[in-house]
Protein backbone atom coordinates (compact mmCIF):
# COMPACT_ATOMS: atom_id res chain seq x y z
CA UNK A 1 0.00 0.00 0.00
CA UNK A 2 3.38 2.23 0.15
CA UNK A 3 3.63 2.00 -3.25
CA UNK A 4 0.27 3.14 -4.25
CA UNK A 5 0.49 6.30 -1.55
CA UNK A 6 3.70 7.23 -3.36
CA UNK A 7 2.50 7.05 -6.55
CA UNK A 8 -0.34 9.27 -5.20
CA UNK A 9 2.18 11.62 -3.88
CA UNK A 10 4.12 11.82 -7.55
CA UNK A 11 0.97 12.49 -8.97
CA UNK A 12 0.19 15.65 -6.85
CA UNK A 13 3.57 16.78 -7.40
CA UNK A 14 3.95 16.72 -10.68
CA UNK A 15 0.06 18.09 -10.41
CA UNK A 16 1.80 21.46 -8.55
CA UNK A 17 4.33 21.72 -10.92
CA UNK A 18 2.05 21.83 -13.71
CA UNK A 19 -0.22 24.42 -12.06
CA UNK A 20 3.26 26.20 -11.44
CA UNK A 21 3.78 26.36 -15.28
CA UNK A 22 0.35 27.65 -16.28
CA UNK A 23 0.98 30.47 -13.50
CA UNK A 24 4.03 31.80 -14.77
CA UNK A 25 2.79 31.37 -18.17
CA UNK A 26 -0.16 33.55 -16.90
CA UNK A 27 2.32 35.89 -15.36
CA UNK A 28 4.12 36.67 -18.57
CA UNK A 29 1.63 36.95 -20.87
CA UNK A 30 -1.01 38.29 -18.67
CA UNK A 31 -2.77 41.48 -20.51
CA UNK A 32 -3.27 43.54 -17.49
CA UNK A 33 -1.80 44.22 -14.49
CA UNK A 34 -4.22 42.36 -12.60
CA UNK A 35 -3.91 39.54 -14.14
CA UNK A 36 -0.46 39.70 -13.35
CA UNK A 37 -1.08 40.16 -9.72
CA UNK A 38 -3.58 37.08 -9.28
CA UNK A 39 -1.11 34.85 -11.20
CA UNK A 40 1.52 35.89 -8.87
CA UNK A 41 -0.92 34.75 -6.10
CA UNK A 42 -1.87 31.13 -7.41
CA UNK A 43 2.27 30.90 -7.87
CA UNK A 44 2.96 31.42 -4.01
CA UNK A 45 0.43 29.37 -3.19
CA UNK A 46 1.02 26.69 -5.50
CA UNK A 47 5.03 27.27 -4.19
CA UNK A 48 3.38 26.52 -0.43
CA UNK A 49 1.50 23.62 -1.62
CA UNK A 50 4.91 21.98 -3.29
CA UNK A 51 6.67 22.65 0.26
CA UNK A 52 3.92 20.68 2.02
CA UNK A 53 3.87 17.90 -0.47
CA UNK A 54 8.03 17.56 0.23
CA UNK A 55 7.30 17.79 3.62
CA UNK A 56 4.76 14.94 3.41
CA UNK A 57 7.32 12.85 1.43
CA UNK A 58 10.39 13.29 3.44
CA UNK A 59 8.49 13.46 6.83
CA UNK A 60 10.06 16.20 7.84
CA UNK A 61 8.30 19.22 9.84
CA UNK A 62 11.23 21.80 8.53
CA UNK A 63 8.92 22.15 5.58
CA UNK A 64 5.92 23.71 7.71
CA UNK A 65 7.54 26.31 8.87
CA UNK A 66 9.10 27.90 5.22
CA UNK A 67 5.08 27.25 4.01
CA UNK A 68 3.91 29.04 6.92
CA UNK A 69 6.35 32.33 6.20
CA UNK A 70 5.40 31.75 2.24
CA UNK A 71 1.77 32.17 2.97
CA UNK A 72 2.36 34.62 5.15
CA UNK A 73 4.24 37.02 2.88
CA UNK A 74 2.50 35.82 0.03
CA UNK A 75 -0.53 37.55 1.57
CA UNK A 76 1.07 41.02 2.09
CA UNK A 77 2.90 41.11 -1.24
CA UNK A 78 -0.81 40.59 -2.74
CA UNK A 79 -2.72 42.82 -0.72
CA UNK A 80 0.32 45.55 -0.96
CA UNK A 81 0.20 44.79 -5.33
CA UNK A 82 -3.63 45.16 -5.48
CA UNK A 83 -3.24 48.34 -2.78
CA UNK A 84 -1.15 49.98 -5.05
CA UNK A 85 -3.18 48.95 -7.92
CA UNK A 86 -6.08 50.54 -6.13
CA UNK A 87 -4.89 54.03 -4.82
CA UNK A 88 -1.24 54.39 -6.78
CA UNK A 89 0.62 54.33 -3.52
CA UNK A 90 0.87 51.48 -0.59
CA UNK A 91 1.43 53.19 2.29
CA UNK A 92 -1.10 56.41 2.52
CA UNK A 93 -0.25 59.56 4.37
CA UNK B 1 15.87 8.70 7.94
CA UNK B 2 14.24 5.98 5.89
CA UNK B 3 10.84 5.82 4.86
CA UNK B 4 8.56 3.55 7.70
CA UNK B 5 5.78 1.60 6.73
CA UNK B 6 2.94 3.71 6.72
CA UNK B 7 -0.43 2.26 8.61
CA UNK B 8 -3.26 1.62 6.35
CA UNK B 9 -5.59 3.99 7.52
CA UNK B 10 -2.82 6.87 6.69
CA UNK B 11 -2.30 5.30 3.13
CA UNK B 12 -5.86 5.15 1.62
CA UNK B 13 -7.51 7.81 2.77
CA UNK B 14 -4.20 9.63 2.37
CA UNK B 15 -4.37 8.37 -1.54
CA UNK B 16 -7.50 9.25 -2.28
CA UNK B 17 -7.24 13.02 -1.20
CA UNK B 18 -3.62 13.45 -2.73
CA UNK B 19 -5.77 12.87 -6.20
CA UNK B 20 -8.14 14.91 -5.43
CA UNK B 21 -6.02 17.95 -4.21
CA UNK B 22 -3.34 17.61 -7.52
CA UNK B 23 -6.41 17.27 -9.45
CA UNK B 24 -8.14 20.45 -8.23
CA UNK B 25 -4.97 22.24 -8.23
CA UNK B 26 -4.57 21.38 -11.49
CA UNK B 27 -8.13 22.52 -12.51
CA UNK B 28 -7.62 25.70 -10.83
CA UNK B 29 -4.52 26.47 -12.78
CA UNK B 30 -6.03 25.72 -16.09
CA UNK B 31 -9.05 27.94 -15.61
CA UNK B 32 -6.55 30.58 -14.86
CA UNK B 33 -4.90 29.90 -17.90
CA UNK B 34 -7.96 29.44 -20.08
CA UNK B 35 -10.90 31.97 -19.10
CA UNK B 36 -11.35 34.78 -21.25
CA UNK B 37 -11.66 37.59 -19.19
CA UNK B 38 -9.85 38.56 -15.65
CA UNK B 39 -13.36 38.76 -13.70
CA UNK B 40 -13.46 34.79 -14.37
CA UNK B 41 -10.21 34.28 -13.91
CA UNK B 42 -10.36 35.06 -10.51
CA UNK B 43 -12.54 31.83 -9.94
CA UNK B 44 -9.48 29.12 -10.64
CA UNK B 45 -6.96 29.67 -8.24
CA UNK B 46 -9.88 30.06 -5.34
CA UNK B 47 -10.43 26.26 -6.00
CA UNK B 48 -6.48 25.72 -5.45
CA UNK B 49 -6.91 27.68 -2.42
CA UNK B 50 -9.87 25.96 -0.94
CA UNK B 51 -9.56 21.88 -2.35
CA UNK B 52 -6.08 21.99 -3.33
CA UNK B 53 -4.71 23.31 0.11
CA UNK B 54 -7.47 21.98 2.27
CA UNK B 55 -6.50 18.20 0.70
CA UNK B 56 -3.20 18.03 0.89
CA UNK B 57 -3.00 19.84 4.57
CA UNK B 58 -5.28 17.12 5.72
CA UNK B 59 -3.15 14.31 3.69
CA UNK B 60 -0.32 15.79 5.79
CA UNK B 61 -2.10 15.90 9.39
CA UNK B 62 -2.91 12.06 8.17
CA UNK B 63 0.95 11.21 7.39
CA UNK B 64 3.20 13.20 9.78
CA UNK B 65 2.22 11.49 12.69
CA UNK B 66 3.00 8.23 11.16
CA UNK B 67 6.27 9.33 10.88
CA UNK B 68 6.93 11.18 13.60
CA UNK B 69 5.12 9.19 16.00
CA UNK B 70 3.40 12.38 17.77
CA UNK B 71 0.15 13.81 16.38
CA UNK B 72 0.85 17.12 14.72
CA UNK B 73 -1.32 20.07 14.74
CA UNK B 74 0.85 23.02 12.85
CA UNK B 75 -1.16 22.76 9.38
CA UNK B 76 -4.11 24.21 11.62
CA UNK B 77 -2.04 26.95 11.59
CA UNK B 78 -1.77 27.55 7.72
CA UNK B 79 -5.47 26.32 6.89
CA UNK B 80 -6.29 29.36 9.54
CA UNK B 81 -4.10 31.83 7.96
CA UNK B 82 -4.85 30.82 4.36
CA UNK B 83 -8.95 30.93 5.15
CA UNK B 84 -8.70 34.03 6.37
CA UNK B 85 -6.49 35.73 4.18
CA UNK B 86 -7.76 34.20 1.14
CA UNK B 87 -11.02 36.45 0.56
CA UNK B 88 -8.96 39.53 1.75
CA UNK B 89 -6.50 39.47 -1.30
CA UNK B 90 -9.33 38.27 -3.34
CA UNK B 91 -11.97 40.90 -2.49
CA UNK B 92 -8.75 43.72 -2.66
CA UNK B 93 -7.76 42.58 -6.34
CA UNK B 94 -11.55 42.76 -7.65
CA UNK B 95 -11.87 46.27 -6.10
CA UNK B 96 -8.92 47.36 -7.88
CA UNK B 97 -9.67 45.58 -11.33
CA UNK B 98 -13.35 47.10 -10.88
CA UNK B 99 -11.61 50.49 -10.21
CA UNK B 100 -8.99 50.26 -13.16
CA UNK B 101 -12.32 49.22 -15.73
CA UNK B 102 -13.91 52.25 -14.59
CA UNK B 103 -11.01 54.53 -14.53
CA UNK B 104 -10.40 53.31 -18.83
CA UNK B 105 -14.35 53.62 -19.29
CA UNK B 106 -15.04 50.11 -20.11
CA UNK B 107 -16.78 48.72 -17.67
Amino acid sequence: MNAVFNAALWFAQVCVALAMLGATVRLFVGPSAQDRVLAFDSLYVNGMLTLLLLGIRYGSTAYFDTALLISLFGFVGTTALAKFLLRGDVVEP
Amino acid sequence: MSSPILPLWVTIPGTVLLVLGGLATLVGSLGLLRLRDFFSRMHGPSMTNTMGVGAVLLTSMLALPAWTGRPMFHELLIALLLLTSAPISTSLLIQAALYRARVRGSA
